[in-house]
């Protein structure tokens, strides 16, 4: 600024301040000045790009790609999705068929996604201890916004999780599906289907009431009968098995169904069990795309055209 | 005929799941089958027509040149997914309503109640106490149908039916598995649950369930059938018996499966050959017992001081 380099090379006591006082009022006055012309400039270049919100930084950030409807973005919009990318960018015309999957593998992994959101609010509200378990129930519902409907959902989606996952078990076997290549794959499926049975019989016990006590009695009742390892079963009693050291003393936390019991059955259902179920889901899922993705519809193969392995 | 008591049954909450699991399974069993079939017969007619065959597309779905053999999966697979979220959901709400879980009184181990029933899923293997001691009923069968399982495809040696429905290319394959879930896994649960009543006793649906009710049986052992007193004679006779049994009868599916499923009697290796036959006779074990139990009281077959069978 020409003028300030003058002013500052004018001589006397107070033309420095004087100068001083210029410069700051100029400023402030070009400050002024530039908001009165920058700032609608600037806000009409926002409003521009308000009106296309695809193209902002936030936006493009968390897409990362187009969403026109061309067959790049409809591959793109399942690989780049954490949560779609299991699946592959395209399958069998005729595997998206309801008659053949009947969805009941999609339909087991919803429930299970379902119990996990309703247990875990369930969770607020359950302490696993003989004094308060059972009042936590009554709590949740009379009280509770939703308490009931909370339990009832939980409740029935465990159900209907046991039927689904054995009607997948089903479908699987009558199409052929655990054949090779996908054998590995339906072991981790019986595996799974053991520990939704056990979800569902560790959750039976912990409401604390008369059903969940005589049916987890009886269940238990059973490892007392173990070869070698109950107190009860063949060999039991000669390899020094007694009401205090055999399994079902390991399962229970005590020689009755009570509130060590309660507690295992807690842990186990809220903890144990569903972080070995989400492991092996993991494996189940996977295996099925590195197996080659669902199994069909395939095309039907003829006697005659089978060849045989040389053995 | 209580129609109370019987309503009083089907509509008990946790019994809801298995009255809705029959006529599922009989809808997914008519899908199934009606899939089947169409392959079935498509199977035929390759077969007899070599010309046809090369250049069939194999589904009993209409495919036509210039279709498209794979689709995107958004949309196509998702938008399914989407709707069979959206319709559980929905019967999960509405049943969520409708229904409450069951609470009974606080648990109190000196009030026992009867029946005592485990869950719904379990009553299969409470049932087969009333056949078989705990050992074999609640551990050993068990293990042996968790095993049996995942030995499947290690043993069904053919090479056919993989991936689409058929019955003809797997008629033993099938059949087997059926007889197993249908017959044995889930009649047994449907006994479990409509059946027994206080005492684990068999009361006819709509039958009134009396507490008091005594029945006079008088189960024998096998071996007191022949005779038989002394205690080794009764361990040898049961082993006799039960050996003799995986004898018979293994060679009785022996002679059928080598006639009537040759080729894949011929592609199965010994280990895989034995464990199918063991694993086979070992779940027609469970209604043989069930028939010795009713048309001849037979308690036990096999008495050892260690263990009964």
């Amino acid at each position: 600024m020409p003028e300030e380099h003058n002013s500052n090379g004018k001589n006397g006591k107070n033309g420095k301040s004087v100068g001083l006082l210029d410069r700051i009022k100029s400023g402030v006055k070009e400050d002024l000045e530039s908001l009165k012309t920058d700032l609608p400039a600037k806000a009409k270049e926002q409003l521009e790009t308000l009106k296309k919100p695809t193209r902002t930084q936030v936006y493009t950030s968390i897409f990362r790609h187009k969403h026109d409807d061309t067959p790049r973005n409809r591959a793109l919009g399942v690989l780049s999705n954490v949560f779609l990318h299991l699946h592959p960018a395209k399958i069998n015309r005729d595997a998206v068929r309801y008659s053949y999957t009947w969805g009941m593998g999609g339909i087991t992994f919803y429930l299970f996604i379902v119990l996990t959101f309703t247990g875990v609010l369930l969770m607020f509200y359950y302490h696993p201890s003989k004094v308060q378990a059972f009042r936590d129930v009554l709590y949740l519902e009379h009280d509770v916004p939703f308490g009931k409907l909370l339990r009832n959902m939980h409740r029935w989606a465990a159900h209907l999780m046991v039927i689904a996952v054995e009607l997948h078990m089903l479908r699987v076997f009558l199409t052929g599906s655990y054949k090779k290549p996908r054998e590995f794959n339906w072991n981790v499926g019986v595996i799974l289907l053991v520990l939704t049975l056990l979800l569902s019989f560790t959750g039976y016990l912990l409401p604390d009431d008369q059903l969940g006590f005589w049916a987890v009695t009886v269940g238990t009742n059973m490892a007392r009968a173990t070869p070698l390892l109950g107190h009860e079963g063949p060999f039991g009693a000669q390899l020094g098995m007694t009401p205090y050291n055999d399994v079902r003393f390991g399962l229970l936390g005590g020689s009755i169904v009570d509130a060590n019991a309660l507690l295992r059955s807690y842990i186990w259902h809220c903890i144990g069990i569903p972080i070995i179920a989400s492991i092996f889901m993991i494996v189940h899922f996977w295996r099925v795309r590195k197996d080659g993705g669902i199994s069909g519809p395939a095309p039907v193969i003829l006697d005659s055209e089978v060849k045989e392995a040389q053995r | 005929m209580d129609w109370n008591q019987l309503w009083q049954i089907v509509s008990a909450p946790d019994n809801v799941p298995i009255v809705a699991l029959i006529p599922l399974l009989a809808f997914y069993l008519f899908l199934a089958w009606r899939q089947a079939k169409a392959n079935d017969s498509l199977v035929v007619q390759l077969a007899g027509d070599a010309a046809l065959a090369k250049t069939h597309h194999r589904k009993a779905w209409p495919f036509q040149p210039g279709w498209q053999k794979e689709v995107h999966v958004w949309p196509f697979l998702l938008r399914m997914e989407f709707l069979a979220a959206i319709v559980v959901t929905i019967i999960l709400m509405v049943w969520s309503i409708t229904l409450n879980a069951p609470l009974e009184e606080p648990a109190n181990p000196n009030l026992t109640m009867n029946p005592a029933k485990a869950p719904w899923y379990f009553l299969g293997l409470q049932e087969m106490l009333v056949y078989f001691d705990p050992w074999i009923a609640g551990v050993v069968m068990p293990t042996l149908i968790i095993l049996g399982l995942m030995v499947i495809p290690y043993i069904d040696t053919n090479p056919l039916g993989c991936g689409y429905y058929t019955w003809k290319q797997r008629k033993f394959a099938i059949s087997t598995f059926l007889f197993g879930f249908v017959v044995l896994w889930v009649s047994m649960i449907f006994i479990g649950t409509f059946i027994r009543g206080p005492g684990w006793q068999w009361f006819w649906p709509g039958q009134t369930w009396d507490h008091n009710r005594l029945i006079y049986e008088v189960n024998r052992d096998l071996p007191d059938l022949f005779g038989i007193t002394s205690n080794t004679a009764k361990g040898i006779f049961g082993a006799i018996v039960v050996g003799g049994y995986y004898l018979v009868a293994g060679l009785v599916v022996h002679s059928l499966y080598r006639r009537y499923n040759t080729k894949n009697y011929q592609r199965k290796s010994l280990l895989q050959y034995s464990l199918m036959l063991f694993f086979l006779l070992t779940m027609f074990g469970l209604p043989i017992k069930i028939l010795l139990r009713h048309s001849l009281h037979i308690k036990y077959v096999w008495i050892t001081p260690w263990f009964n069978v």
